[in-house]
């Protein structure tokens, strides 16, 4: 199977580039000589050397598909130990260790032709980047739809990908649930993501897409419930869970 | 200089001797799962064991609560890295129901409501080890941590503490559940760090 690889040995990783995502979110591309190459929903360890010895591992999901380096983006937890490290004080040039590709069931492959539902809260977005980014890449028509559920507009990530993917010649559908304010000009009134935010006619139950859902325990929860209640196939739905 | 991640430092104190190697505390309980959380009700679950060569034995919701029960105090670790200490629950021992059963098998798969399996040597769930629990904290074991009723495995990484359990299989030969096929390691012990395949 592919992608089904051993992640055995830790690889050198150097950082070749920092982007903001928002005010604090960043992504990072490393460079990995080594790297196996990866399916669109997989995740990295990544592990931290201080000079005391001392080594901290954690997992990130890669926010781009193979062949577009190997990329995390990073919501840095105040008093977290690694993740405010990655945002902000990793040098460009210096280097990590990483490890993977890692998981093997919340991946989305190209060939498979099935309509795609991606729901994503917050920084839950970050696996299903790389699937959209892994549906352009390969060419396919596959209809894909996310929907994407934030606090407010400057908590938005991947903003010029994505609005390129819900411009005229995008192919895909992206829909915005803001959950406390929403931006100028948009209908939907702020509020927590509903069943109407997940019925869209190629994606209805009878549709049979296959559903990805990411984001926090409690938003998963909800969204997975809801899906179910829509009359999707639980064994249709895939989650992913931070937190 | 590690030639690694320049000016990174410990932030964590994480010397204590209850933490595995590569391990960090948790303070909430995160919850790991492939897919939405099943709903079932307490009056049509059952728990089966079945051995190596078919024979089945089966409990219903009422028979399971009046076997002796237990209410074991243990810390968790989860492959994600997280762990919690003292963590209460109560159960039955799974050694309760192995014992109505011919013994012999060496494996086990442990399956769930809604297709879920993981595989554990039986010795793991043998000898006081691992329960099959329902409550958590003093209250019932809610759907999203695996209620009505789960695995309690916890000198094993967590994933082999299977949720919505619905029965156990005895197996001669090993085979590979959900996790363990997608590349997960087939024992799991987090003092080893048997993540995945290889470790």
């Amino acid at each position: 199977m592919g992608g089904l690889t051993v992640p055995g040995a830790w690889l050198r990783a150097r950082l070749t580039t920092r982007t903001a995502e928002t005010a604090t979110a960043r992504t990072l591309v490393f460079s990995v000589p080594d790297w196996p190459g990866h399916l669109a929903g997989q995740h990295v360890d990544v592990r931290l050397t201080a000079d005391d010895g001392y080594q901290a591992v954690r997992s990130y999901s890669l926010s781009a598909p193979a062949g577009e380096g190997v990329a995390i983006s990073v919501q840095p937890v105040p008093d977290g130990e690694v993740s405010p490290y990655l945002a902000q004080e990793l040098p460009v040039g210096a280097d990590v260790q990483l490890r993977g590709p890692l998981g093997g069931w919340f991946v989305w492959r190209p060939e498979s032709p099935d309509p795609v539902l991606l729901v994503a809260g917050g920084s839950g977005v970050a696996p299903l980047m790389a699937m959209l980014r892994a549906r352009e890449r390969s060419g396919a028509a596959t209809p894909f739809r996310l929907v994407y559920s934030l606090r407010e507009p400057g908590q938005r990530w991947f903003r010029d990908d994505l609005d390129r993917y819900a411009g005229r010649d995008g192919g895909a559908d992206v829909h915005y649930v803001y959950t406390r304010v929403s931006p100028d000009g948009v209908v939907r009134p702020a509020g927590r993501l509903a069943a109407a935010d997940l019925s869209a006619p190629g994606w209805l139950p009878q549709d049979r897409p296959l559903c990805f859902v990411c984001g926090p325990t409690g938003f998963v929860e909800h969204a997975a419930n809801l899906l179910v209640g829509l009359g999707h196939d639980a064994g249709r739905i895939r989650t992913e869970r931070f937190g | 200089m590690s030639g690694f991640s320049p000016g990174f430092k410990r932030f964590h104190r994480s010397d204590d001797p209850r933490l595995p190697p590569g391990q960090f505390v948790a303070d909430g309980f995160p919850v790991l799962s492939a897919g939405p959380t099943p709903r079932i009700e307490r009056d049509t679950w059952t728990f089966t064991v079945t051995d190596a060569s078919g024979g089945e034995r089966r409990w219903t919701w009422a028979e399971y609560q009046a076997l002796a029960q237990e209410s074991p105090t243990v810390d968790i670790h989860c492959v994600t890295r997280w762990s919690k200490f003292g963590t209460s629950w109560r159960g039955v021992p799974v050694d309760a129901f192995l014992a109505h059963v011919p013994n012999g098998a060496g494996y086990a798969m442990v399956e769930s409501y809604g297709g879920y399996t993981t595989n554990v040597p039986l010795d793991d769930l043998a000898n006081g080890r691992a329960w099959i629990v329902h409550e958590y904290d003093g209250a019932p074991l809610a759907p999203e941590h695996g209620g009505p009723a789960r695995m309690l495995i916890p000198h094993l990484y967590f994933w082999k503490s299977a949720k919505w359990v619905r029965g156990i299989r005895l197996m001669e030969r090993d085979e590979q559940g959900f996790w363990e096929s997608l590349g997960y390691h087939d024992r799991g012990d987090p003092w080893r760090e048997q993540r995945t395949w290889g470790d």
